[in-house]
């Protein structure tokens, strides 16, 4: 069953220097009870994508059009009023930094139970109760006790579980976390990906992890939509975005990662150049100004569909061949993204 | 990179014994109590040969900053000795320790506010060369713009502000600063974590070839095992104050001896979906415990899956277990029982942990 099914959306904003497509044309869906990985750099709009389908980029200057169908409804025309009702109730967000994220003069209980009073009529004595649950749940030692601390008497890892704890107040039916390691050591991340992945089992929700570590995508995500400049470039499961990829910035990802469990290469792979200012987006394929396989048809934007027969889901947006993607994609061996000369 | 520069036995260009550095906690009206003591850097030695590149890797808290800083002198040690091309820096002034800066620069972690938002490329670059006197006049310029040609800038951003730039751009800003100076060392603190993976690999190769060019040494800190790997000849990996253990680089991937070492490489996701699947990651539980009052023995104990009684009791002092592996631990991995049991103490264990040697067991990994 589709959870959410986002259609065409674009986010635009005017800004004193122009038009910025943060977000052009972004179309994924989100099964219930799976896990959806968004991956790309910063600035490719996969935050903005998300913030726009909970309506938390509205403003006089920003243009969004496309739909979010949610249960059914579409997020992206309701009311403000009804928005609120859906978010944090039935879908809730995560975020990067979990010290900017919490209100620093209030202990954490308090704002749990704010959490829990905005959504269901139940006095501050049950929703105490409920808020200590909770932090049980993520994993907090001491939790009667750790809810009367303060923000700042906490590590980023024992913030993050309280950001996640304050999500899953109501026991939402999706959960977006955006870079919800990023700040946090590798040890911490660990703690933090299983939890999450733990609780995903015992309340079966639906998750989008957004982030630009395809590590962790691969240790959380079933699917894996791989964003730049704007666009979704290539939106598979995840066996697919890693061993059959057909993008070939996804080849370039892939490239430039160090694996621990491999022997070292001579030199780092590397994409060259930089993403481009989504001020002044080349034309056609986004990607074809960084790109060594470029050809005259990528100044068209190719569509994403699929261009495997046997993968009528896998779908990507680039011109070449499937056969031509197979050959170009092997650099000394591994996949990646050969150096231009 | 290459595997002889780590074993090339001449005069170190950087050596530091014992180095601590506690900050006070202070409390009280009138009087300035001291209440605690920040254990920051306790203990620490080093020894760094020329054109070779050491990792220091360890997770955030754990002192490794702090201990570039102090070891460059930006900050003043509690005690210690730092000996750069055998002249102790430990005690020198300022004004002796000034002509030494340019031979020891810095690249910091944050691209944005560690250039001025006010002055531009040209000046940012350039006046460093000017202060120690290495150029004048139309000389900066050029020089300035050859900098910028080689970290992959152009002459024409000479007059560019670097809010002007992409952090990837201002990271080689920063580089051309610190190699203006022709530095002989140069400590690298987290410079590429606040960087997208795509340009990581960039300033990474962009910094191996300097190497290579420039004969440079590097101090290159990380907090995760991942991105070390690469450039380093040696890694040295520091959980709370302390080193825990350094080896060769390849051999601290393939045989980590500290659970420490072990926890971290475990914690690295790897990317590729059919192994994750099939491994069991080793998930450290807890955080680390505040450096005001690390935990007795070893400082890893209230986190290790394998400590026992003594490791709460007995701090394990560094001690050589073969194939350059360096590491205090009583519990070590992927060791065998000759190795364990010939291993010694070595001089740069931390003092308080005595110079006798406790027994180890050895356990397979």
């Amino acid at each position: 069953m589709t959870l959410l099914q986002v259609n065409d959306l674009q986010v635009h904003f005017e800004t004193e220097d122009g038009l910025v497509r943060a977000v052009d044309g972004v179309s994924f869906s989100v099964e219930e009870g799976k896990t959806l990985g968004i991956v790309g750099e910063s600035g490719c709009g996969k935050s903005v994508a998300n913030l726009s389908v909970l309506g938390l980029t509205r403003s006089p200057n920003a243009r969004i059009s496309g739909s979010a169908l949610f249960e059914g409804e579409d997020l992206l025309a309701l009311g403000t009023e009804r928005l609120r009702r859906i978010r944090g109730n039935e879908a809730a967000m995560i975020f990067q930094d979990p010290l900017s994220s919490l209100h620093p003069f209030y202990d954490i209980g308090t704002q749990l139970i704010e959490a829990v009073q905005a959504h269901q009529n139940v006095p501050t004595s049950a929703a105490r109760d409920r808020a200590i649950e909770l932090l049980e749940l993520v994993g907090i030692p001491d939790p009667a006790r750790r809810a009367d601390h303060y923000p700042h008497e906490m590590s980023g890892g024992m913030r993050q579980r309280v950001m996640i704890a304050m999500a899953l107040v109501n026991e939402p039916k999706l959960l977006i976390a955006d870079e919800p390691t990023t700040a946090l050591d590798v040890t911490i991340q660990a703690q933090i990906l299983q939890l999450l992945e733990r609780l995903q089992d015992e309340l079966g929700m639906a998750v989008i992890i957004i982030t630009h570590d395809l590590g962790v995508v691969a240790e959380v995500a079933d699917r894996v939509a791989v964003m730049y400049a704007g666009r979704i470039v290539e939106d598979g499961t995840l066996d697919e975005i890693f061993y059959e990829p057909q993008h070939p910035y996804t080849w370039g990802l892939l490239g430039s990662l160090s694996r621990l469990d491999r022997p070292r290469p001579r030199r780092l792979p590397q994409i060259p150049g930089m993403p481009p200012s989504l001020l002044a987006p080349p034309e056609g394929c986004h990607f074809r100004p960084r790109c060594p396989h470029a050809f005259e048809k990528c100044q068209e934007v190719p569509p994403l569909e699929s261009r495997l027969a046997e993968a009528p889901d896998h779908l990507d947006r680039c011109w070449l061949d499937p056969d031509e993607k197979r050959s170009k994609r092997e650099v000394e061996g591994r996949i990646g993204l050969e150096a231009p000369d | 990179m290459n595997e002889e520069r780590g074993t090339r036995n001449e005069e170190p260009l950087l050596e530091v014994r014992h180095l601590v550095k506690h900050f006070p906690i202070k409390s009280g009206v009138l009087l300035d109590r001291e209440v605690a003591r920040v254990q920051a850097v306790d203990d620490v030695s080093l020894t760094l040969s020329e054109g070779e590149t050491l990792g220091l890797v360890g997770e955030s808290g754990c002192g490794k900053s702090t201990l570039c800083r102090t070891l460059l002198r930006l900050i003043e040690p509690t005690s210690g000795s730092i000996r750069f091309e055998g002249r102790e820096i430990g005690g020198i002034s300022q004004r002796e320790l000034r002509p030494l800066r340019r031979e020891m620069q810095m690249i910091f972690q944050d691209p944005f506010s560690s250039l001025n938002p006010r002055r531009r490329v040209g000046q940012i670059v350039g006046d460093p060369m000017r202060l120690h006197g290495l150029a004048e006049g139309s000389d900066v310029k050029r020089m300035v713009e050859e900098l910028l040609d080689r970290v992959g800038l152009s002459a024409e951003h000479y007059n560019r502000f670097p809010h002007e730039f992409s952090g990837g751009q201002r990271q080689r800003i920063g580089i051309a600063r610190a190699l203006g100076l022709r530095p002989k060392l140069i400590v690298a603190d987290e410079p590429v974590s606040a960087l997208d993976v795509s340009i990581q690999a960039q300033i990474i190769n962009l910094l191996d070839d300097l190497q290579d060019e420039f004969g440079l040494t590097y101090i290159f800190v990380a907090h995760d095992l991942g991105v070390v790997r690469h450039i380093s000849d040696r890694i040295a990996v520091m959980y709370l104050g302390k080193i825990v253990e350094t080896a060769p680089a390849q051999k601290l991937y393939t045989d980590p001896v500290h659970p420490y070492t072990v926890a971290l490489l475990s914690a690295v996701p790897i990317p590729d979906p059919k192994e994750n699947r099939e491994r069991e990651p080793l998930v450290l539980e807890g955080d680390v415990p505040s450096p005001v009052n690390p935990p007795s023995g070893c400082r890893f104990h209230t986190r290790c899956p394998w400590a026992s009684a003594v490791c709460s009791e007995i701090e394990p002092p560094l001690m050589d277990f073969g194939e350059g592996r360096i590491a205090a631990c009583h519990h070590p991995r992927n060791v065998s029982a000759e190795q364990a049991a010939s291993a010694e103490v070595v001089p740069e264990s931390p003092q308080t942990a005595g110079a006798a040697r406790p027994d180890v067991e050895p356990a397979q990994a």
